[in-house]
């Protein structure tokens, strides 16, 4: 290792975040093998491009997810802005508005909702769990009472066939998941942005301090955080070929487990996006090898959040230990 | 900090928009709407013909994917088809997402296709979210049965109704007819005033009200309880204060008629005033023990799994391939008929009273 290893506090995590996502590799490979090998009808191409692809959505959200929990921020509303946006888009395709313009007008919607969180947090101060819980109802609220319980459906073709289509066994739509990943890995990882965004997760103030215009960073996250969900929404619209106010309920769930197990410390300022990513495919895999293997739903849902509390448990153990045996610290200990 | 920079990219964006729409080259609704009726009408039915001699084909393999698990009503369907199965010879399961959302059913359809399961029994959540999925599981030789929910017409071979709107309302008119003597002023308690399902089955009471044994039975009014709880209560206590010599309420809706027999049961009408309508056992079977409700009715969800999970065998086994006019056996239900647009009726609802109502648990 070639890191300045000056500060032994940061050493450490810096090993754990290695390892943690060193874990999540292996667990990836482990249980894509066992499946491999256990479970009728999932090493083949058709499964892997199913698999792939019911993991678009909550891949997308989860690139934002990533950067705005790094900036020790939550965004509870992607899946309502998601949802809002498919209601946008089936109302004005009612309307009798061309497509492709319905397109960049639900994007500018989810710019509309993240801007919305962003300024309430960084202009008002308020905390963004209780300001993304509130516009997490507002929004699906506003889709209900624009769309009601109808289904638009008629929706086009030619682009309901493009969001399911795949080139050899990789869907299209993970190739644009790929150039996303590609893209915000490099601004959380190779640039001064991503670095200012490490910053301010781990000390807001010290950031404020060394010149880091926080406040306008993390504005932009959230704009960032609520387009990606409007895209995924296309995504999610085109590929079940229905636009519905309901569209996506619960998956913030899914894309905040997903960035929390992938190694992002929920107190910010630790994470990297090839964790999430792996974090993503991960849960697809358990989920779809455990379908597979006609493993009752229940169950699922019980194995996904033992891996959500051991993702948010295991990186933190160090530190609960050091907290019962020493006197508490001055300063960020529980946010 | 300037507050200014965020404005720029939205405007740039708007103007965008306003671009693309100007040009209008799009693709709009009445383009698809089109595109849709020039083309020739896809037909879901495989191009194979049915041989309505051939046996059922042994140890098939038939997966039921409900709304939800966990919900009474389909435990009870699917259970029905899974015993049907067992009666062929063949191996039923269920399965299912425990939300009932629009899309948790299609990486369910997705993995089914991938068991290579020989038929799918769907309800669907969403009757198009569903379709890319059940064509996908179709190309790969699945039959697909919907029930309860039908999904749209390309998306299944065969769609098994629980109960036609002609009978249900019919069938509620002389249920209470029977029950006042064919006599005296009744009324109905719907849902909302557009519920299509409901606003359907009332024209066919009022059908059915017009003939000649009906004759002394007069229909005075349609209340609506907006299938909210508390309104049909207090809707019932209206229609009663309006008409005290109310012989009898129809409240084609399950919310509608626990509400009345919950406002029944402690007024003195109770008894006198009869009630009927569509309801479940298990919400109704308190009322009908203390003698608020004499009858009522629903289908039974154990016979629509029973019959779907023939349906489906029979598809699998090429007796059927989903064409009208084709015949197929259902077990213990007897002769069915294929209908229009792939339909089969299930038969006349169920009627629940004090002797059988402890038979059903849903």
């Amino acid at each position: 290792m070639t890191t300045d290893l000056s500060r032994p506090a940061e050493r450490d995590l810096t090993r754990l975040a290695r390892r943690w996502e060193g874990l999540i590799l292996v667990l990836l490979v482990g249980v894509a093998g066992w499946a491999a090998l256990g479970v009728d009808g999932f090493a083949n191409t058709s499964n892997v491009s199913f698999l792939l692809l019911d993991t678009t959505e909550i891949a997308l959200m989860a690139l934002t997810m990533t950067l705005v929990i790094v900036a020790a921020e939550i965004d509870l509303s992607v899946a309502s802005t998601l949802g809002l946006s498919c209601a946008v888009l089936g109302w004005l395709w009612n309307a009798g508005l061309p497509i492709e313009a319905i397109m960049p007008i639900c994007l500018l919607v989810g710019a509309v909702c993240g801007a919305f969180n962003g300024l309430l947090v960084t202009r008002l101060g308020l905390p963004s769990l209780a300001v993304t819980i509130g516009t997490f109802a507002l929004f699906r609220g506003l889709a209900y009472v624009m769309l009601g319980d109808q289904a638009v459906a008629d929706l086009p073709p030619a682009y309901t066939s493009l969001a399911t289509s795949s080139i050899g066994p990789v869907p299209l739509m993970t190739v644009l998941v790929a150039v996303l990943a590609a893209v915000a890995a490099v601004v959380l990882h190779a640039t001064g942005l991503g670095r200012s965004i490490f910053a301010l997760g781990s000390n807001e103030e010290a950031a404020y301090f060394s010149g880091i215009r926080v406040k306008r960073i993390k504005f932009w996250l959230f704009v960032a955080s609520g387009v990606m969900a409007s895209l995924a929404s296309l995504v999610y619209t085109f590929r079940y070929a229905s636009a519905r106010a309901d569209n996506g309920v619960g998956l913030e769930l899914a894309v905040v487990a997903a960035v929390l197990l992938g190694g992002v410390s929920i107190f910010g300022g630790r994470g990297t996006l090839p964790g999430v990513l792996m974090a993503v495919l991960l849960l697809g895999v358990v989920r779809n090898a455990l379908i597979l293997a006609d493993v009752a739903n229940e169950v699922l849902n019980f194995v996904t959040g033992l891996l959500l509390v051991a993702s948010v448990l295991a990186p933190n153990l160090g530190a609960i230990r050091r907290r019962r045996t020493s006197p508490p610290l001055e300063g960020k200990s529980v946010s | 900090m300037t507050t200014r920079t965020p404005w720029r990219p939205t405007a740039l964006l708007a103007g965008l928009v306003l671009l693309t729409a100007a040009c209008g080259g799009g693709t709009t609704r009445t383009d698809v709407q089109q595109q849709q009726s020039s083309a020739p009408a896809a037909t879901a039915a495989s191009s194979a013909a049915a041989n309505p001699n051939a046996p059922l084909k042994q140890g098939l393999k038939i997966a039921f994917l409900p709304k939800q698990v966990n919900n009474p009503y389909f435990t009870i369907a699917d259970d029905g088809g899974i015993e049907a199965a067992k009666e062929f010879g063949g191996e039923g399961k269920e399965v299912g997402p425990s939300d009932a959302s629009a899309s948790s059913q299609v990486s369910y359809i997705n993995t089914l296709t991938q068991q290579k399961q020989d038929a799918i029994v769907i309800s669907a959540n969403d009757p198009n979210a569903v379709v890319p999925a059940l064509k996908q599981a179709m190309a790969a030789g699945i039959k697909v049965v919907s029930y309860d929910s039908d999904t749209a017409a390309d998306g299944r071979h065969v769609f098994v109704n629980q109960a036609s709107a002609e009978d249900l309302g019919r069938t509620e008119v002389q249920l209470l007819a029977e029950q006042i003597g064919h006599k005296g002023k009744i009324a109905v308690l719907s849902a909302t005033p557009n519920a299509t399902n409901q606003n359907t089955w009332i024209e066919f009471m009022k059908d059915e009200l017009k003939k000649p044994e009906y004759k002394d039975m007069e229909l005075v009014k349609v209340a609506y309880g907006n299938d909210d709880d508390q309104k049909s209560f207090t809707e019932t206590q209206g229609l009663l204060r309006s008409y005290p010599d109310l012989a009898g309420i129809i409240s084609p809706t399950t919310v509608g008629i626990a509400a009345a027999a919950r406002y029944l049961s402690d007024s003195p009408y109770k008894g006198k005033v009869k009630l009927t309508g569509l309801g479940t056992p298990n919400q109704l079977r308190k009322f009908v023990k203390d003698g608020t409700i004499e009858a009522f009715e629903l289908w039974n969800p154990a016979d629509l799994g029973y019959l779907a999970s023939y349906a489906a065998a029979a598809l699998a086994s090429g007796q059927i391939t989903g064409a009208e006019g084709e015949k197929f056996k259902a077990g213990k239900l007897g002769d069915y008929t294929i209908g229009a647009k792939g339909e089969v009726l299930l038969g006349k609802p169920t009627v629940f009273n004090k002797d059988n109502i402890d038979d059903f648990d849903f």
